[in-house]
């Protein structure tokens, strides 16, 4: 009950309208690939059936590799690219639908964060004009649009007077982060999804722009989607965390009981193939052999079984469910853990 | 504790005031000897097109060819008030007259006329051969360009595949074919020459728009709910612009080359309007009579092109810097 | 370890690297020095803009024209600096070689693989193509590359980053290189493929009793990799020493500032402290010591000159004035003050 009377007291933006037992996001059975040029028929895997779903004032953060299709989720929230398949719902309205919310409107509540600070700002225009430019085009007049971005600009820790005429390439990339987020919040979104915020930058930075991070999202009263590859970043900023591999979720569970009792065979060889930051205990073997395979032909079965130590005949036959009921259920998409799946360790799943 | 103080993040919920948002360092021992952790370095803002005039500045090679080009400029405009003597008016005695000869500077040609003055004045003509198709062909070119790169698409491949039709043309048997066609003079020259010059630059346009559509912060515009035509005012032109008049320059001594083929050919400008490649041809066979008089004009259209070349290629060297 | 009995494989002294041009003139390497023993691993840590990859590039001397050197670099005992032409075409590759980070972009598109490792060991032993091959195939075995008969005839397009990140070990290794320069080689990868080839490298560094070199801004990665390290801020070593007791107690504020603000296994919730600001401007240095702008425990005498290598223990240094040799005698003020001021927030 406790819950839910916080959960309450947060939401108080007059833009809400599913209450506040309504995610703000669910996702269903996303879907998207790519056709590859030149070979027919061929496509890139890249989302392939990934279901979630957002509460209001969390943040969800998403883990992966390189090519398990996190960009492309990120894209697909906010609608930059069209789904093939599956459906938005924002706040209890289906996106694009009819009857349900535009994709215009849905793009004036929620924004994104891009990774590369450099490429995501326009080197022809002063910081603060690229901040006003989201007000700006959403019908804000421009002196507004300019005081907007320099409250904003503030909000994110930079002098606007001293920040705001200058180009980006005059920036660190923390600053250019900065300006990012300030640019992200101009136009006074609900949620904020976040892909790889702090991965170009270097460590000193990316604790800084983390606490602001934290600090603006307490302020403003923001739901983040925050994708990365770094564990411990992810660990650090979420609630609860999804495990995406090949274009599909592998595990899902709160943030601290998903990190120290990870069920999937993949999160755990993610965990064990973190550096150890002590000389004395260095890892020796490694967790995992082989690359993260290639999303255009994904393997039969469970997409994991060609790397995982534990693969059997069941995993090549069936693909095996995420079965997770409750906000904090903490599943993965295993035939482990499923006790009639025939898996040789399934018996004792508990104890994972 | 002086490193947590320091951030310039404050507890949840707390209005910040601008003094706090600074992020000046927090209680030091020495506070006032701690220079700011933020601050950016003393050097000059610039914008980009304030950068590319500071290189120009800087290149006295460029510098000192614009300073050429403006000269001709200059002479071909104020050619009525600068030219000696009438460029139409002829006499039967003073026919392919060497320099100097009775105050003819650089002396007369086949029908008696003084050769300074038609060359001032054929500078008029060939300078607008010269710029006029380039300009009309840059607007032209340069938003097929841009939409056909911005929309992508079905719209971009048939935007392209037409221009590659014409691209497979030489241009100047192009400029020739269709000059022919409609006939000699010069609006029919400036206009064959407009359409030859469309596709490359339109090309140009495509290549760069395509370049900058994929880049993050055209994302970023889309993702604020911004409108096409909007994402390409506000941040696709100002990226384009560059490479477009980079190659649109090195064009203009193209267009004169081409303008002084067509009218020896006889395609372009008619007689007795002074045009430099109409004089050389009409001055051909004089070559064994004089011939440093009949090889002026050929002197004046290799000058005029080879420094705007030069002056495109310093603008280029200017503008092509990364940021 | 003794470092002055025996000769040092690589000695760097007092190097400075400057970038003139017309505009600027960026000081990148303001006077650094260490020293890797053979069979040693040296870990370079820093962060963008600290002068690592330009120190590591001027051991092979693969800098810009613009560049300018000063100081001594000395590899197997010959003059780095001085040498030019075939002698400095036979240090690299034979003596020294590296691994870059980006393997796309290093290797060239239009070979395959086992012509690219082929074409290093004919320039350097003078062999045939059918040696060349066979000695190619060799090193994809050395380091792990699955089916290395059929990835010899493969483009690095063709493969996925681990295994263009192999390729280019292999070829850094083809000639028996005595020490091996690592330009953050993983800092490009997953962090399953990453451990994977850290691993591949301590091995192959163990095995082949090279001396190697490694930066990186990762400290995580020094801490698997390294069996000294020195910390680069602004052009300078601002410290330096063995991996275990550097991470255990810094001296430096720098270092002790970068472990603090490792978000590395902290729960949701524990804060964590940053260093505020940002790193110098390589145009302008300040005078004195180049991280006062963002130390928590500076001076005014920090900002007169630059700090002087202090020796808190015998094999270590730390350019910093509230260090005082033989300090690790006694306990330190940063590692402990760091370490209460965390718990005093959990």
């Amino acid at each position: 009950m406790s819950a839910a009377l916080d959960l309450a007291a947060r939401v108080t933006d007059p833009r809400d309208r599913g209450g506040p037992r309504q995610p703000l996001l669910i996702a269903r059975d996303l879907r998207k690939h790519f056709a590859v040029k030149g070979a027919k028929g061929k496509v890139v895997r890249a989302v392939d059936g990934i279901s979630f779903a957002v509460r209001k004032g969390e943040t969800l953060g998403v883990v992966g590799e390189s090519g398990c299709g996190k960009s492309t989720l990120a894209r697909l929230l906010l609608h930059l690219i069209v789904p093939d398949a599956g459906e938005l719902v924002f706040d209890g309205e289906a996106v694009g639908a009819p009857g349900g919310i535009s994709v215009g409107a849905l793009r004036r509540q929620a924004q994104m964060v891009f990774q590369d600070s450099y490429s995501s700002l326009n080197p022809r225009m002063p910081v603060r004009d690229s901040v006003a430019f989201g007000p700006y085009v959403q019908g804000t007049k421009r002196p507004e649009a300019r005081d907007i971005a320099r409250r904003m600009l503030g909000q994110v820790g930079l002098d606007a007077d001293l920040f705001g005429p200058r180009y980006p390439h005059e920036l660190s990339g923390g600053q250019k982060q900065r300006v990012n987020i300030a640019r992200a919040l101009a136009t006074g979104p609900r949620m904020v999804v976040l892909d790889e915020p702090v991965s170009a930058l270097d460590k000193s930075v990316e604790a800084q722009v983390l606490n602001l991070l934290l600090d603006l999202k307490q302020r403003f009263g923001l739901t983040y989607l925050f994708i990365s590859h770094d564990l411990g970043v992810v660990r650090f900023v979420s609630d609860r965390v999804l495990v995406v591999y090949l274009g599909r979720v592998v595990e899902v569970g709160p943030s601290e009981a998903l990190f120290h009792e990870p069920k999937h065979p993949y999160t755990r060889a993610l965990l064990a193939s973190r550096p150890s930051m002590d000389p004395a205990r260095r890892i020796e073997e490694a967790p995992i052999a082989g690359d993260p395979p290639n999303p255009i032909d994904p393997p039969s079965g469970c997409r994991f079984r060609t790397r995982c130590p534990f693969a059997e005949a069941v995993c090549a036959a069936r693909e095996p469910a995420l079965a997770a009921d409750g906000w904090d259920a903490h599943a993965a998409a295993c035939h482990m853990q499923d006790a009639g799946s025939g898996h040789s360790r399934a018996a004792s799943a508990g104890s994972a | 504790m002086t490193v947590m103080a320091s951030q310039p993040v404050m507890a949840s919920g707390q209005p910040m005031a601008a003094e706090q948002v600074m992020g000046l360092p927090g209680p030091e021992p020495d506070a006032a000897a701690a220079p700011d952790a933020h601050a950016l370095p003393a050097i000059t803002v610039r914008s980009y097109w304030q950068s590319v005039g500071y290189r120009l500045r800087h290149d006295p090679a460029t510098l000192c060819f614009a300073a050429i080009v403006l000269l001709i400029v200059l002479a071909a405009v104020f050619a009525p008030l600068v030219a000696p003597d009438n460029p139409f008016q002829e006499s039967i005695i003073g026919r392919l007259k060497p320099f100097g000869w009775r105050g003819h500077l650089l002396g007369t040609d086949e029908l008696g006329r003084d050769m300074l003055s038609r060359l001032l004045f054929g500078g008029r003509v060939a300078l607008l051969m010269g710029v006029v198709p380039v300009l009309i062909a840059s607007v032209v070119g340069g938003t097929l360009g841009v939409i056909g790169g911005f929309a992508g698409g079905m719209i971009n491949t048939a935007t392209m595949r037409t221009m590659d039709v014409f691209y497979a043309f030489p241009s100047v048997l192009l400029a020739v074919a269709i000059a022919g066609a409609m006939g000699g003079g010069i609006a029919n020259g400036m206009i064959a020459l407009t359409l030859v010059f469309i596709p490359p630059i339109c090309r140009v346009a495509e290549t760069a728009t395509t370049q900058v559509r994929g880049l993050d912060f055209i994302e970023a515009a889309r993702a604020s709910g911004a409108r096409p035509l909007t994402i390409i005012r506000h941040h696709v032109l100002g990226n384009v612009l560059g490479p477009v008049f980079i190659y649109a320059s090195s064009l203009v001594s193209v267009s004169m080359l081409l303008a002084s083929g067509l009218s020896f050919l006889g395609l372009g400008v008619r007689p007795p309007t002074p045009d430099w490649g109409l004089m050389l041809s009409t001055l051909r066979q004089s070559i064994w009579v004089v011939p440093w008089v009949c090889a002026l004009p050929g002197v004046a259209i290799f000058i005029t092109s080879f420094c705007f070349n030069l002056v495109s290629d310093g603008l280029r060297a200017a503008m092509d810097v990364r940021m | 370890m003794d470092v002055g009995i025996t000769t040092p494989l690589a000695a760097v002294e007092d190097l400075t690297v400057r970038f003139v041009t017309r505009d600027t003139t960026v000081h990148a390497v303001n006077g650094v020095s260490f020293a890797v023993q053979p069979g040693e691993v040296l870990c370079i840590l820093g962060e963008s803009g600290s002068g690592k990859s330009v120190t590591l590039r001027a051991l092979m001397r693969l800098l810009p024209r613009h560049a300018q050197l000063g100081g001594a670099v000395r590899v197997g005992g010959q003059d780095v600096l001085a040498m030019r032409g075939r002698a400095l075409r036979a240090l690299r590759g034979g003596l020294v070689s590296m691994v870059f980070q980006e393997p796309m972009t290093a290797l060239d598109p239009v070979y395959t693989i086992g012509q690219q490792i082929g074409e290093t060991v004919r320039q350097h032993t003078g062999c045939d193509r059918g040696t060349a091959r066979a000695k190619a195939l060799e090193l994809l075995e050395l380091v792990r590359v699955p089916s290395a008969a059929q990835r010899l005839d493969a483009y690095p397009h063709e493969l996925s980053g681990g295994l263009r990140q192999r390729a280019m070990i292999a070829m850094a290794l083809s000639c028996g290189p005595r020490l091996l320069l690592a330009d953050e080689p993983t800092t490009a990868l997953d962090a399953t493929v990453q451990i994977q080839v850290l691993i591949l490298l301590r091995r192959l560094q163990r095995d082949l009793g090279m001396g190697m070199i490694f930066v990186t801004h990762d400290l995580g990665v020094a801490a698997e990799i390294a069996d000294r390290i020195a910390v680069m801020y602004a052009g300078r070593v601002v410290e330096s020493g063995p991996v275990a007791d550097v991470l255990r107690a810094p001296a430096h504020p720098y270092t002790a500032g970068l472990l603090a603000s490792t978000v590395h296994e902290r729960s949701r919730g524990e804060p964590v402290t940053a260093i505020p600001g940002s790193p110098p401007d390589m145009r302008r240095l300040p005078a004195g010591c180049a991280f006062a702008p963002r130390c928590a425990h500076c001076q005014s005498a920090c900002m007169i000159g630059d700090p002087p290598p202090r020796h808190p223990a015998p094999d270590r240094m730390a350019r910093c004035l509230r260090v005082a040799d033989d300090a690790l005698k006694s306990s330190l003020p940063w590692s402990m003050s760091y370490e209460t001021e965390r718990r005093d927030h959990s």
